[in-house]
């Protein structure tokens, strides 16, 4: 099963990666953009059950792939797979 | 004496360290390889700068998860003095050692340059050689540097006189503009509530030698070797 773990910065936590590439949009025209947040994708393959895998990563999230002093998180759970 | 200079892959101011511990506080290094599962008999331990594992997924998160880790924590816990610097600073917050955490530069550049540090807190183990409010010069050299705290994080840190060191210009004057990385406060180094492990960006090491023309880092090592005697 393939599982995908969402991160952002909290709100409220200077992203200066996602304040840049708003204003390299703005500059290229992009005269309507509004807030850009830059976070990371992280895609897990578990052999495990949806229920256990997501579990599971959400465990690997409290441990590792997240600070959740600054981040937030979600689990996407792939059901093609 | 003798200190426990943890090494991980990536790490590159370990040698730095322990050629400042030998020659300015004649304390004994020990090179601990980071898949060691205990730390040898020790007075300090140093989680020393650099890139471990590549600053893979955040700066130290993955270092803060090594075998040697579970035994660092364990004695700093206990009242071991523990210092992290740069890289080591972002480990130790990773493992929860420390408050707070070491997000980008709000200049989105690596920054490699000597900066004034005003020293707030000379009550440390780590730092009671300077005088309060004294103003050294120390090189920083990172590119997540930038501390962040919550509100009410930050706040337990003022209350307890947990701040160090904060960015400031030559004369001691702490504002916005003398603060090189965006960091909450002009925050450059902290300690722990209990008061034996401190996190710093700036590198003292690398003002102990005289091809740097800095010395204002030799009271940072003697400091320890004081407080440990």
């Amino acid at each position: 099963m393939k599982i995908n773990v969402k991160i952002m910065p909290k709100s409220g936590v200077l992203d200066p990666q996602g304040k840049a590439i708003e204003n390299s949009l703005k500059q290229l025209g992009f005269n309507k953009t509004g807030t850009v947040r830059q976070g990371k994708l992280i895609e897990i393959n578990l052999q495990e059950k949806e229920g256990k895998a997501i579990k599971i990563v959400d465990e690997m999230c409290q441990k590792l792939l997240v600070n959740l002093i600054i981040e937030d998180y979600e689990i996407i759970a792939n059901k093609e797979e | 004496m003798k200190a426990a200079i943890i090494v991980f892959p990536g790490s590159n101011c370990d040698r730095d360290i322990a050629v400042s511990l030998k020659k300015i506080s004649e304390i004994e290094p020990l090179m601990i390889w980071h898949k060691e599962t205990s730390i040898p008999d020790c007075d300090v331990i140093v989680v020393p700068g650099g890139f471990s594992f590549g600053d893979y997924l955040r700066c130290g998160s993955m270092a803060a998860n090594s075998p040697i880790m579970l035994d660092v924590i364990h004695k700093a816990k206990k009242g071991m003095p523990t210092i992290g610097i740069c890289n080591g600073f972002q480990i130790l917050t990773e493992t929860g050692l420390l408050p707070g955490t070491l997000i980008k530069n709000d200049c989105l550049s690596f920054l490699c340059k000597t900066v004034s540090i005003k020293v707030e807190n000379s009550n440390t183990k780590f730092s009671n050689l300077y005088s309060k409010s004294e103003v050294i010069d120390i090189p920083i050299a990172h590119n997540e540097g930038n501390f962040f705290a919550d509100y009410d994080t930050l706040n337990k840190i003022k209350d307890n006189d947990q701040i160090v060191f904060k960015y400031c210009n030559n004369s001691g004057k702490i504002e916005k503009e003398f603060n090189p990385n965006g960091s909450i406060e002009n925050i450059a180094g902290i300690i722990n509530k209990d008061g034996n492990v401190l996190g710093m960006m700036p590198h003292p090491e690398r003002a102990t030698c005289q091809l740097s023309q800095l010395n204002d880092g030799e009271r940072f090592f003697n400091s320890i070797a004081e407080s440990i005697l």
